[in-house]
C-alpha cells in the first residue's frame, strides 16, 4: 500500500462531552481527489482542523507521508506540504493580489522564517514571475495590483486557491471550495481544480454540492455522527443504502 | 506599487536633503534653533522605529518608553565610565535597549491584541517604578543620572588632560551641542530612514504586513510569525534606544520620567498623527508635535493680547481667555483635541490627508477610476 | 496578626477601588466592544462633581464680623448657614455623601454625551483606534479640569461623624491597637453594595439579561429585534455612573486632582485584562486580588526580603497571570485577540 499518502488512525475528538469524531480511520491515495461528504454537523470541518493542526485530537494519529503531523504547529504542517483552503476565504485583505501570492512563494522558497530586511521585493524576480504565473492560471492576472479586499467573493476564493497552489503542496485540503458561488463560478472552479489534478497533487474536498463531488472526486467517504460510514467510488457510494439512511434519516439540511 | 511619482532613490535623496537643510527652511517658521532641531531628529528616529512595529505589524505597544529610558541611562553611563565620545554612548544605548526589547518582546509576544498592549505596558511601568526605587544606584532615582567631576571616564583619562569643570559630549573633538549636535542626530535619522525604507520594501517587511493583515493565513502559509514579530519588536526597541541615547548625547542626563507610559503614548500619537504604516508619516508627526509643543507652550497671555490687540477690548479679553486655554500650560488640551480629530476624521494621519488632497486635485484634471480609498496606505 | 489584618483591609479597600473602575470598563467592553481609555477620566469627573458640589454648598456671603469691633472686618458665611442655621452646616458636613445624588444625573449626562457624540462612531473601528480616540478624549477632559480647578489636589473631608478611626481590634477582640479609618470602611461597604447592585441588575432584570446576552452574542440579540443601540447608550451611562460615584466616594481618601484618572486608568486596565476582557466577575476578582497583593507587598517584612517589590508587584502578577492564562482569570476565548 505504498501509494497511500495520508493516514488518519483512530481519530477521536470531543467538545465538552460532545463527540465530534468517534474513531475515524481514513486512508488517502496519492494523487487522488478524495471527497468527504456527510450531513451537517457530521464532523467534516473538525476532521480538516485536526489534519492541519488547528485542533489537537483527543486520541489517534495523523500520518502524512511517513511523518506524524499530530502535535505539530500549523506552520510546520504547512511546511511539510499540506495546504488548506478555508470555508470563508482567508486572504490578506489589505495587500495587493500580487503580494498575496508572492508571500506564499517566499514561504515556499525561504521556509518558515528568514530574516532578510535588506533585500528588496523588486529584486525577487523569480518570486514575482511565479506569482504572476499563478495569477494567470486562476484568471486574476489583470487585477494583480488591486487590493485583495476589493475582490468579489468568488474571486477571493480563487485567489486563496492560487495562494495555496503556489506553495506546491503535496496535499491540498479544500473546505467547501464552491460554497456561496454562482453556478457559473462553481463550474469555473471545477474546471480549475480538474486542471491542477493533472499535476499529481492529492486533494481532500469537503463538499455539500453533489454536482461538484461527482465532477471532481475519485473516491468518496461519507462521514456521519463522527464516523466514516461508507467509502468507495462515487457511483458505489451514491447507491449505498446506508448513506441514504444517514442523509434522510439523520439530520437532513 | 511600481509607478510611483517618486521612486525610492529620489524619495530617499529628497528626504536626506530636507533633513540636512532644516536649519535653513525652518528658519522662517522660527524653528531653526539647534535644540528644537535636535528634538525633531531624535523623536523622528523614535517614531520611525515605533512605526516598524505598530505600522507594519499592527501590534500596539505601550511600553516603548522603557527602551528610550534605557538608551539614555546606558549612554550616560558610557559618558561616566568610559568616554565623552558620542559613538560608544550610542552603541551602548542601542545594545541595552535591544537586549531589553528581546526579553520584553519574547514574553509579550506570546499574546496578541490588547493582552499584548497591556503586557508591554506592565513591563514598562515595572521598569519605570524600579528606576525610581530599587535601581537608584544605577539610575540615581528622582534626581536623574548626571555627570559628576568624580566620574572615572577611563578611556578619556588615558588620552586627554582633565580640564576644569564638567566635560562636554563630543564626537572626536566636535562638541555635541548646538548645530553640530543636530547634524550628528540628523545623519543618524537619515540612516534610520534608509533602514526603515529597506525594511518596508523587503520580503521581511511584506511578512510583517502579512501578520497585520491575517495571522491565520500566515500560519497556513507555513510561516512562523513569532520570530518575525520578535525581530520587528527588537528592531523598533533598538531605534528607541538610539533615540534615548541621542537625548543623552545632546544633553547628558537621564531621568526615569522618560520611561513613563505617557512617553509611550506620545510616540503612538506621533505615529498616528503622521500616518501609521507610512514611511514619512511618523517623522512628520514627530516634527509637528515637537514643533507645536515648543511654539504653543511658549505662548502666554501677553503674547496673545498683542496678537489680538486689533479687536475691541472686551472681545479681545474673551478671545484671549479662550485661546489661553489651548496654549502655554494648556498645550496638552490642544494635543488631546488634535488626537481625537485625527483619529475620527483622518485615521491615516497627515499623509492620508495629503493623498486625499492630491487625489482631489488630480481628479479635477482627469477622472481617475482606480483610486480606492485604502489603496496606498502601506506603500507611500 | 494585627498588621496582616490591617493590610488585608487596606488591600480590600484598594481592591474595591480598582474593582469598581474595572467593572464599568469591562461592562462597556463586554457589551459595546469598546476599549475605553477615558474611563479613568470619568472616575475623575465623578470626584470633581464632589468638589463642585461642595463649592456650591459653601457659596458664601460676606458678612461683617461682629466679634471684631475696632474696624469693619468681614468673614464669609455660607448661605446655607444664613438660611438654615445649624441644619445648613450639617448639610455642608455631609457634602460628600450628598454629592452622590448630585453626581448621578451629571454622570448620566456625561455618559450619554460621550456615547452619542463620539463612542458610537467607533463600534466598528479597530480596537487600536478606540484606544487612541478615548485616550485623546481623556487628555482633553483632564486638561479641562486642570484649567477649571487648577493643578493642586483639593481635599474633601468626610462627614464629621465618620472622620475618625474605627476600633476594629476591639470588635474582633484583638486589642485596641488595631484601628482603621471609618471612611475607608464605609468605602468598602459602599463598593460591595455597588458591585452587588450591578450584578443583580444584570442578573435579575430583563433589561440586564438582554445586556448580558448582548455581551455573548451581539448579532443574535440584534436579530431578535431588540434595539441594542439604545441599550448601549444606557449601558455606557450606567458604567459612567458606577465610575463617577466611585470617584465621589473616593475623594475623602485621596484628594482629587486632574491626573487621578490617568493614575487609576493604567491600573484598572491591568485589572480588567488580568480578570479577562469582558468578564465582570473576573474584573471584580482581579481588582480585589491585585489590591490585596499590593498591600501585602508593601509590608516591611516583605520589602526587606524583596526590595522594591511593592513598586512592581501588580505588574508582575499581571505578567505572570497573562503568560500562564492566555485570557486572564475568567476571559472568554477569542475576545480581543486579533
Amino acid at each position: 500500500m505504498e501509494n497511500l499518502v495520508l493516514h488518519l488512525d483512530n481519530i477521536q475528538k470531543n467538545f465538552a462531552g460532545l463527540r465530534a469524531l468517534a474513531d475515524v480511520n481514513l486512508h488517502i491515495e496519492k494523487g487522488k481527489t478524495h471527497a468527504i461528504i456527510g450531513p451537517n454537523g457530521a464532523g467534516k470541518s473538525t476532521l480538516l482542523n485536526v489534519c492541519v493542526g488547528r485542533l489537537a485530537p483527543d486520541s489517534g494519529k495523523v500520518i502524512f507521508d511517513g511523518d506524524e503531523l499530530t502535535g505539530l504547529k500549523p506552520h510546520e504542517i504547512t511546511q511539510k506540504g499540506v495546504a488548506r483552503v478555508f470555508q470563508t476565504p482567508e486572504i490578506f485583505q489589505e495587500l495587493t493580489l500580487l503580494e498575496n501570492t508572492m508571500l506564499p512563494a517566499l514561504s515556499k522558497r525561504d521556509g518558515a522564517f528568514s530574516f532578510n530586511p535588506f533585500r528588496t521585493m523588486r529584486s525577487q524576480t523569480d518570486i514575482n514571475d511565479e506569482a504572476q504565473d499563478i495569477l494567470e492560471d486562476v484568471g486574476l492576472a489583470e487585477q494583480m495590483k488591486q487590493i485583495a479586499g476589493s475582490l468579489s467573493r468568488g474571486d477571493k476564493r480563487r485567489l486563496e486557491l492560487a495562494m495555496c497552489l503556489i506553495l506546491r503542496p503535496r496535499l491540498l485540503l479544500l473546505d467547501e471550495p464552491t460554497a456561496g458561488m454562482s453556478r457559473h463560478d462553481t463550474n469555473q472552479t471545477i474546471e480549475l481544480l480538474n486542471k491542477i489534478k493533472k499535476g499529481g497533487m492529492t486533494k481532500i474536498i469537503i463538499e455539500h454540492d453533489m454536482h461538484v463531488v461527482f465532477s471532481l472526486a475519485d473516491k468518496v467517504s461519507v462521514l456521519a455522527r463522527g464516523k466514516i460510514i461508507a467509502s468507495g467510488l462515487p457511483e458505489d457510494v451514491r447507491g449505498d443504502p446506508v448513506v441514504k439512511e444517514a442523509y434522510l434519516g439523520g439530520a437532513q439540511e | 506599487m511600481k509607478q510611483k511619482l517618486f521612486n525610492d532613490t529620489t524619495l530617499f535623496l529628497t528626504f536626506a536633503a530636507a533633513i540636512l537643510l532644516m536649519p535653513i527652511w525652518l528658519a522662517p517658521l522660527g524653528a531653526s534653533y539647534p535644540d528644537l532641531l535636535q528634538k525633531f531628529a531624535i523623536y523622528g528616529i523614535f517614531a520611525i522605529g515605533y512605526n516598524i512595529l505598530f505600522g507594519l505589524t499592527g501590534y500596539l505597544s505601550f511600553g516603548h518608553a522603557a527602551f528610550l529610558g534605557v538608551g539614555s541611562y546606558a549612554a550616560v553611563w558610557s559618558f561616566k565610565l568610559f568616554t565623552m565620545n558620542a559613538i560608544p554612548a550610542v552603541l551602548f544605548g542601542v545594545f541595552f535597549a535591544g537586549v531589553l526589547a528581546l526579553i520584553i518582546g519574547y514574553l509579550s509576544l506570546r499574546r496578541s491584541g490588547i493582552y499584548f498592549s497591556i503586557l508591554t505596558l506592565a513591563f514598562a511601568q515595572m521598569s519605570y517604578n524600579l528606576a525610581y526605587s530599587v535601581l537608584t544606584p544605577i539610575t540615581n532615582g528622582e534626581t536623574g543620572l548626571q555627570l559628576t567631576l568624580q566620574d572615572p571616564r577611563m578611556i578619556d583619562a588615558m588620552f586627554i588632560e582633565v580640564g576644569e569643570g564638567l566635560p562636554i559630549t563630543n564626537l572626536f573633538g566636535i562638541k555635541m551641542s548646538g548645530y553640530s549636535g543636530f547634524y550628528f542626530c540628523a545623519v543618524l535619522l537619515i540612516i534610520c530612514f534608509y533602514i526603515s525604507l529597506r525594511i518596508f520594501r523587503s520580503p521581511f517587511g511584506l511578512m510583517l504586513r502579512g501578520i497585520k493583515s491575517n495571522q491565520n493565513r500566515m500560519n497556513y502559509t507555513g510561516l512562523n510569525t513569532r520570530p518575525y514579530m520578535l525581530a520587528a519588536f527588537v528592531i523598533s526597541g533598538m531605534f528607541a534606544g538610539l533615540a534615548g541615547s541621542l537625548l543623552a548625547v545632546t544633553d547628558p542626563l537621564a531621568g526615569a520620567e522618560r520611561m513613563q507610559w505617557t512617553a509611550s503614548g506620545e510616540v503612538v500619537l506621533m505615529t498616528i498623527l503622521g500616518g501609521v504604516g507610512t514611511l514619512i508619516g511618523p517623522i512628520l508627526g514627530a516634527g509637528l508635535i515637537k514643533y507645536f509643543e515648543n511654539i504653543f507652550s511658549s505662548f502666554n497671555n501677553n503674547i496673545l493680547h498683542d496678537f489680538f490687540s486689533f479687536l475691541p477690548d472686551t472681545l479681545e479679553n474673551i478671545v484671549v481667555q479662550v485661546t489661553g486655554l489651548f496654549v502655554g500650560g494648556g498645550w496638552h488640551l490642544t494635543l488631546g483635541l488634535l488626537f481625537v480629530i485625527v483619529v475620527v476624521y483622518l485615521p491615516g494621519g497627515i499623509v492620508e490627508g495629503f493623498q486625499r488632497l492630491a487625489r482631489l486635485l488630480s481628479r479635477k484634471k482627469q477622472p481617475d477610476k482606480t483610486s480606492s480609498s485604502l489603496k496606498n496606505q502601506s506603500a507611500e | 496578626m494585627d498588621s496582616i489584618l490591617i493590610q488585608l483591609l487596606n488591600g480590600l479597600d484598594k481592591g474595591a477601588a480598582y474593582a469598581l473602575i474595572a467593572l464599568g470598563l469591562t461592562l462597556v467592553f463586554g457589551t459595546l466592544g469598546i476599549v475605553n481609555f477615558a474611563h479613568g477620566a470619568i472616575f475623575m469627573l465623578g470626584a470633581f462633581c464632589a468638589v463642585t458640589f461642595r463649592k456650591l454648598l459653601t457659596l458664601s456671603e460676606k458678612v461683617q464680623d461682629p466679634t471684631v469691633t475696632l474696624f469693619a472686618a468681614y468673614k464669609e458665611v455660607p448661605y446655607l448657614k444664613i438660611w438654615f442655621g445649624d441644619t445648613g452646616l450639617m448639610i455642608i458636613d455631609y457634602a460628600v455623601p450628598l454629592s452622590i445624588l448630585f453626581s448621578i444625573p451629571i454622570m448620566i449626562l456625561v455618559g450619554y454625551v460621550m456615547e452619542r457624540g463620539l463612542i458610537r462612531h467607533f463600534y466598528k473601528r479597530p480596537h487600536a483606534d478606540q484606544i487612541l480616540v478615548t485616550f485623546g478624549l481623556a487628555i482633553v477632559i483632564q486638561e479641562l479640569i486642570k484649567a477649571a480647578f487648577g493643578a493642586n489636589p483639593i481635599p474633601q473631608p468626610p462627614p464629621d461623624i465618620v472622620s475618625g478611626s474605627a476600633n476594629v481590634g476591639l470588635w474582633l477582640g484583638l486589642g485596641e491597637a488595631l484601628v482603621y479609618p471609618w471612611w475607608r470602611l464605609m468605602y468598602l461597604v459602599f463598593s460591595a453594595v455597588m458591585i452587588f447592585g450591578v450584578f443583580s441588575f444584570l442578573k435579575y432584570t430583563t433589561y440586564g439579561m438582554v445586556v448580558r446576552a448582548g455581551m455573548w452574542d451581539r448579532e443574535t440579540v440584534g436579530l431578535l429585534g431588540i434595539n441594542i443601540e439604545r441599550r448601549f447608550t444606557i449601558v455606557f451611562a450606567l458604567a459612567a455612573v458606577v465610575a463617577g460615584v466611585a470617584g465621589v466616594m473616593y475623594t475623602p481618601i485621596l484628594p482629587p486632582d486632574y491626573h487621578m484618572g490617568m493614575d487609576f486608568l493604567v491600573l484598572s486596565f491591568v485589572v480588567v485584562v488580568v480578570g479577562g476582557m469582558g468578564s465582570l466577575g473576573g474584573a471584580v476578582a482581579a481588582g480585589f486580588l491585585l489590591g490585596i497583593v499590593q498591600s501585602f507587598a508593601s509590608m516591611n517584612e516583605i520589602k526587606d526580603i524583596f526590595p522594591g517589590i511593592d513598586q512592581i508587584i501588580i505588574y508582575l502578577v499581571a505578567v505572570v497571570i497573562l503568560l500562564t492564562r492566555p485570557r486572564g482569570l475568567m476571559g472568554r476565548a477569542g475576545v480581543m485577540e486579533d
